[in-house]
């Protein structure tokens, strides 16, 4: 009989289905009852960094946006720390750097303010390109989605990026590069995450 | 300070794969190129710290954090408890769970649900909790009605309620369904069915759980709920165990 592990094991995760708005931002499914939704302000008013806005769409194998998805950011500070006990440094008063936002029901399209992160030290002394995690759910994804936002104005700091490095096919690496505009003189990044098909968007097993 | 250790690999085999045809609506939202295997950083170690002041005490008392004054919902009284753990067995506290779920009659408040069955006036249908210093969670609620939804001509989810963790890390971050014991609708769920796992099946009911009831007010049910557990960090020159 050989000797038993003793580990439990992770409980299996399901879709968060069409419906994830009214746990998780009710507001948006039509109706008010807690004193504050969380995730709506991601870097606070005290935060070093350049303000920007980041914007996309997520997009199904057929090639049609989907309009009932819910997205979670996690990202450091402009001096790359992350608002976290066990992360070394410290943020600015009111930087959580997480962040929760939905499609929009008709058309969507989904946008959510913050500052640009700073590069955050990786494994091994090796420090990886400003970006931003993102955790992509809705009806029909199973598991959530993990992928990257990476900034298109930061060319030389993606090309040495150790994440960036391990996807072998460099072409896909370009569907994790948010582009840059200045509409307005306000900076804005257009990402769009393709779940499935041509230029799919790289999605990691963290 | 303490290393930040990585989170054990998490095992695909016990989740639903991504393209799993008899849900219909995952077949173009399934990803086709594997996923890219990532050896956690800060980025995946570390997530979002919550504290009391971010939600009020109410909001995990679903039979009263919707209803008008001196009226509650209708529907069989419950209450949903457990504890939030890893997979060293080891209890996550100050964590962040979140729960949705339609009224005793499969309706869900939102403005896209167009079921026949009626809203409850007195019930909203979202709670959530921190878990305390021993990582215990419970909330108060109305058992969930099942309801009929477009995937076969005749498909019925089980009564369940959504929950959604956080944990310590962002790469630990879960949102699943709890399901109730003995439903006989939980077997021929396309949604459950996605599991391959029997095991894992079993992982996601609920228990009745007499002795956490309250006598004459409301039945209980025990859901734990298990997280990716920590690994040391062997390989990095700093032993430290488990």
């Amino acid at each position: 009989m050989p000797q038993q592990l003793n580990y439990l094991r992770e409980t299996p995760s399901q879709t968060a289905g069409p419906y994830v708005h009214i746990g998780l931002a009710p507001g948006s499914a039509g109706f008010d009852i807690y004193r504050e939704e969380l995730g709506h302000d991601i870097a606070g008013p005290n935060a070093k960094g350049e303000r920007i806005r980041v914007e996309g769409l997520v997009i199904d194998g057929t090639g049609s946006p989907i309009k009932d998805v819910l997205l979670e950011t996690w990202q450091a500070n402009a001096d790359g720390i992350y608002a976290h006990p066990e992360h070394l440094g410290a943020v600015e008063d009111g930087f959580r750097g997480w962040g929760r936002v939905i499609t929009d029901f008709n058309t969507g399209e989904w946008g959510f303010d913050t500052i640009k992160p700073g590069a955050v030290m990786g494994r091994n002394g090796q420090m990886m390109a400003p970006h931003i995690n993102l955790w992509v759910v809705a009806r029909g994804i199973n598991v959530g989605l993990n992928t990257r936002i990476y900034f298109s104005d930061e060319e030389t700091a993606n090309a040495a990026d150790p994440v960036m490095n391990i996807i072998e096919w460099e072409r896909r690496r370009q569907t994790l590069i948010a582009q840059r505009s200045e509409p307005d003189g306000k900076a804005v990044y257009r990402f769009d995450v393709q779940i499935q098909g041509q230029n799919e968007t790289v999605f990691f097993d963290i | 300070m303490k290393k930040p250790a990585e989170f054990y690999q998490r095992d695909l085999g016990r989740h639903p794969p991504a393209y799993s045809p008899i849900y219909k609506t995952s077949v173009a939202r399934s990803p086709q190129y594997p996923l890219i295997s990532l050896q956690n950083s800060a980025s995946e170690i570390t997530g979002p710290v919550f504290g009391h002041n971010d939600i009020d005490p109410i909001d995990n008392d679903l039979i009263l954090n919707y209803a008008q004054p001196d009226e509650m919902p209708i529907g069989e009284r419950i209450i949903l408890h457990g504890r939030v753990l890893d997979e060293n067995a080891r209890p996550i506290p100050n964590t962040l769970v979140e729960i949705w779920q339609a009224n005793a009659g499969g309706r869900y408040r939102h403005k896209k649900d167009t079921y026949l069955a009626p809203i409850d006036p007195n019930f909203g249908g979202c709670g959530r909790t921190m878990t305390d210093e021993d990582g215990y969670y419970y909330f108060r609620t109305i058992k969930p009605g099942a309801y009929p939804w477009r995937n076969f001509v005749n498909s019925w989810r089980p009564a369940h309620i959504h929950v959604s963790v956080f944990g310590t890390g962002f790469a630990q971050r879960l949102i699943s369904q709890i399901y109730f014991e003995g439903d006989p609708l939980i077997q021929t769920c396309p949604m459950v069915k996605s599991i391959p796992d029997p095991d894992a099946v079993d992982a996601l009911i609920a228990k009745l759980d007499l002795n956490g009831t309250i006598p004459l007010d409301s039945i209980a049910y025990k859901f734990d709920i298990v997280l990716r557990g920590r690994r040391s960090t062997l390989f990095e020159n700093r032993l430290e165990g488990n």
